[in-house]
């Protein structure tokens, strides 16, 4: 099947006003380019920024699980299994996202589930094999090695109420990344970083949204 | 079930329910999910030789991504990814992230590309109204001059996000006219007419990424509605578009759909703090919007809750319901049943490019949530979710689709990425069943490459799916056990100029032998029916269509009488009256 390409008949020219252009206005548009020669652009080289947002997203992630693993011997309630269930699936997968694309271009991908133990592990961050140095708890919401070991002591509706609180600040240190790597030049021009990063967006913000219902729900 | 909705704000009830907030999740069924005798587990993998499994369906057409809209050193490539269909005539509009495709299904089993449009940007949905097509961009790479070398400056002159306006007077090569940018983007949008302006088309814009700058679009901010009530966050725009001006499009309202009676723009999330059953999730962005301008309401399926919406003044859309669901994760679309008196909304958590129908996922995550709609209140009835399992390596998750318009029936079609599309009859909203299903098996059994169908959706008597890495398919319904003949002649009868599957218009049958059979059909599949009666009825239709003109309107008259005599002691007498209903526009017709 032939393709027929669009050709630009004539070029608008844009005319810029001094200051950027208000909400809605129609900006004068440009025709679409003519279609390059070759049918398919190569792909854009991995951003720095998009490197660092998803090696760091990786330990994020593993920590978010090993909380999580720590849920079902500590309480009982519904809720809250499923909570840890949501958030573990949610974000294995994710991982595995990650280091699919890291991989792909050529870059380090840290297999958190490798010779770990993810049930009784504590200071994850700083036993990482791999990781690169900016990849630990310098990333935003992560627990320290002694947070993550009080979490681990608790129980019952002690252990509810941290656990929530940590994980909350923990999914908000993942909102702190994204809008971070969305101010960065040149970052998520990769349409699967776009769209990755827009999608841990609002999976941790409706995760952020439960767990806040279920900690005004606990007895003070 | 755990759910609330609520009136006009003003209305709020206040909380009765208990603190145990348990969402409605039963165990996993180990028969049902892990049913290996269902033909879509264990289909082989491939790009275009992948093993299929269909039932209740037939391919009619297919065509692949032409030249320059996929990358084949990557099949899964998010840069060229197929999106969402508009409907024209014999045109097919197929939104993709790098641009348009333009298929001429003149003839079905050969669709023949007409044009194409590279014009990068993500995600490409797209709508049709006269010689006007729309389509919405979203990601940072999006420039005005459609070129594909993407914006690397945060703040840049060059990039565009927002909704293009093509005139596609010449449909092979459309002419981008306006470029309205938003602070947000489009991720998706929604054409809305005002029935008291004709000369302007409303435009309704979803934009749920990351808010631009004020130094690239003066005005946005992505501050906290308590810091700035400016924010463009917990709002959603709306576009006025004159129709014999295109160029003048502009945005005219940003309705606060998110707020309040005291008028607190993100007040949906604060309202009725006591009730913890009622998740007010953080709503700052609608998804999907679907309009049904005929009984003036749209569903908008909005982040954290499903909303109902009055747009019948599109400058002036305000919320009058909303639920939520702790099952749900990211609500995404919407879609009503035919007479209003029920909607559906998805939940595509892990937005699409995760596997999550495996054996081990949840049936209540990321599927369909199905609710009753009465009096502008919605309540939770039932649950749907594509019941064969698929593998770690196919992206699959509820999303897009339309009715196929069977009358008497709630039927949708729906994509479900690599999970194929499914066919199900919500009718009862309760117990909603599959009938039918295409699905191919993973593009790569190794590791998962994003593909699958991005929707399925009815136009003129087939089914579209739009294949994220494979093209566009083109399916006809065949009968079964669940669906007759008659039935699907009876769908097929429905014929529209155009479709934007995101407004829904009312689906009216004409007078047909196929639309009375097609009520008889469902009366016989119910065990209430006497089969002595249906074969007389059957009798008395087809004597009567041996018939013509004044002959055969009075036979028709009769049947139809007798047909509301007996509907009086039928066990299902609203499908009877239905079936007299039919049999009366039969008799009608000269």
């Amino acid at each position: 099947m032939t393709s027929i390409r669009f050709t630009v008949a004539a070029l608008v020219c844009l005319s810029l006003g001094a200051g950027a252009p208000a909400i809605g206005q129609t900006a004068a548009p440009v025709p679409a380019a003519p279609v390059p020669a070759a049918p398919v652009p190569a792909a854009p080289r991995a951003n720095a920024a998009d490197v660092r947002f998803m090696q760091g997203m990786i330990a994020h992630h593993a920590q978010a699980l090993t909380m999580s693993a720590l849920v079902p011997a500590r309480t009982t309630r519904d809720a809250m299994h499923l909570l840890a269930e949501r958030i573990t699936v949610s974000q294995r997968d994710e991982i595995a996202i990650m280091r699919t694309w890291l991989q792909a271009h050529g870059q380090s991908a840290p297999d958190p589930m490798a010779a770990h133990d993810m049930a009784g592990m504590a200071g994850m961050h700083h036993d990482m094999a791999g990781m690169p140095a900016t990849a630990d708890s310098t990333m935003p919401g992560m627990l320290t090695a002694e947070q993550l070991a009080a979490l681990g002591a608790a129980n019952g509706a002690a252990f509810e109420r941290l656990f929530l609180e940590s994980m909350i600040r923990h999914h908000e240190g993942a909102l702190t990344m994204v809008k971070q790597l969305f101010a960065s030049p040149g970052a998520a021009q990769d349409g699967d970083v776009f769209r990755f990063a827009s999608d841990v967006d609002v999976d941790q913000r409706a995760e952020i949204a439960r767990m806040r219902t279920l900690l005004a729900a606990l007895p003070r | 079930m755990r759910f609330r909705t609520l009136l006009a704000p003003a209305l709020a009830a206040a909380a009765t329910l208990g603190a145990q907030d348990v969402p409605r999740v039963t165990k996993i069924p180990t028969a049902a999910r892990r049913d290996t005798a269902d033909p879509r587990v264990s289909l082989k993998p491939g790009w275009k030789d992948a093993g299929v499994a269909m039932r209740g369906v037939r391919v009619v057409g297919h065509v692949d991504r032409p030249e320059g809209f996929y990358n084949p050193d990557n099949l899964g490539d998010a840069r060229f990814w197929n999106s969402d269909l508009a409907f024209r005539g014999t045109d097919v509009f197929q939104g993709s992230f790098n641009g348009l495709q333009i298929w001429d299904i003149s003839t079905p089993s050969r669709p023949r590309l007409r044009g194409t449009l590279v014009c990068p940007g993500g995600q490409g949905d797209v709508s049709v109204q006269g010689n006007l097509l729309f389509m919405s961009v979203e990601e940072t790479r999006g420039r005005i001059d459609c070129g594909g070398q993407g914006v690397q400056d945060t703040v840049s002159a060059e990039r565009f996000r927002g909704v293009r306006i093509f005139d596609i007077t010449d449909v092979a090569h459309p002419k981008q006219v306006a470029a309205v940018q938003t602070c947000r983007g489009s991720h998706t949008h929604t054409l809305v007419p005002d029935p008291k302006d004709a000369a302007n088309l409303y435009v309704i814009v979803s934009g749920t990424s990351v808010v631009r700058s004020p130094n690239e679009l003066a005005g946005c901010s992505g501050g906290q509605p308590g810091d700035d009530p400016n924010t463009a966050l917990f709002r959603i725009d709306v576009i006025r578009v004159p129709l014999a001006r295109p160029q003048d499009a502009r945005i005219v309202a940003t309705p606060r759909i998110f707020a309040d009676a005291a008028g607190n723009i993100a007040g949906l999330q604060k309202m009725d703090r006591s009730d913890s059953l009622h998740v007010l999730s953080e709503s700052s962005r609608c998804h999907d919007i679907t309009v049904y301008p005929e009984i003036g309401l749209a569903a908008g399926a909005c982040a954290g809750n499903g909303l109902l919406l009055d747009i019948r003044d599109p400058t002036s859309i305000r919320r009058v319901a909303e639920v939520s669901d702790p099952n749900f994760s990211f609500w995404h679309s919407a879609t009503f049943n035919n007479d209003g008196s029920k909607v559906l909304f998805t939940d595509e958590w892990g937005g699409g490019t995760s596997p999550r129908c495996r054996s081990s996922d949840r049936p209540q995550w990321g599927a369909d949530a199905i609710f009753t709609v009465a009096n502008n209140t919605m309540t939770p009835a039932g649950y749907f979710k594509l019941p064969a399992a698929q593998t770690n390596t196919e992206n699959c998750v509820a999303h897009n689709g339309t009715l196929i318009p069977v009358p008497g029936r709630d039927i949708m079609a729906q994509g479900w990425y690599q999970g194929g599309l499914s066919i199900f009859d919500f009718t009862d909203a309760a117990h909603p069943k599959e009938i039918g299903f295409f699905d191919r098996g993973p593009l790569n059994g190794d590791s998962l490459k994003v593909g699958g169908f991005w929707a399925a959706y009815w136009y003129n008597g087939h089914l579209f799916g739009t294949e994220m890495a494979r093209g566009l398919d083109l399916l006809e319904l065949t009968p079964g056990p669940n669906l007759s003949r008659d039935e699907i002649e009876a769908a097929k009868l429905v014929r529209t100029d155009a479709l934007n599957p995101q407004m829904q218009t009312k689906i009216v049958w004409p007078a047909s032998f196929h639309v009375a059979r097609a009520y008889l059909d469902q009366l016989d599949r119910e065990a209430g029916t006497s089969r002595a009666w249906s074969t007389r009825v059957r009798g008395s239709l087809g004597s009567a269509e041996k018939l013509s003109g004044a002959p055969r309107s009075t036979a028709l008259t009769r049947l139809a009488a007798q047909l509301d005599r007996d509907a009086g002691s039928a066990s299902d007498a609203a499908r009877v009256r239905l079936l007299a209903g039919a049999v009366r526009d039969l008799a009608a017709v000269r």
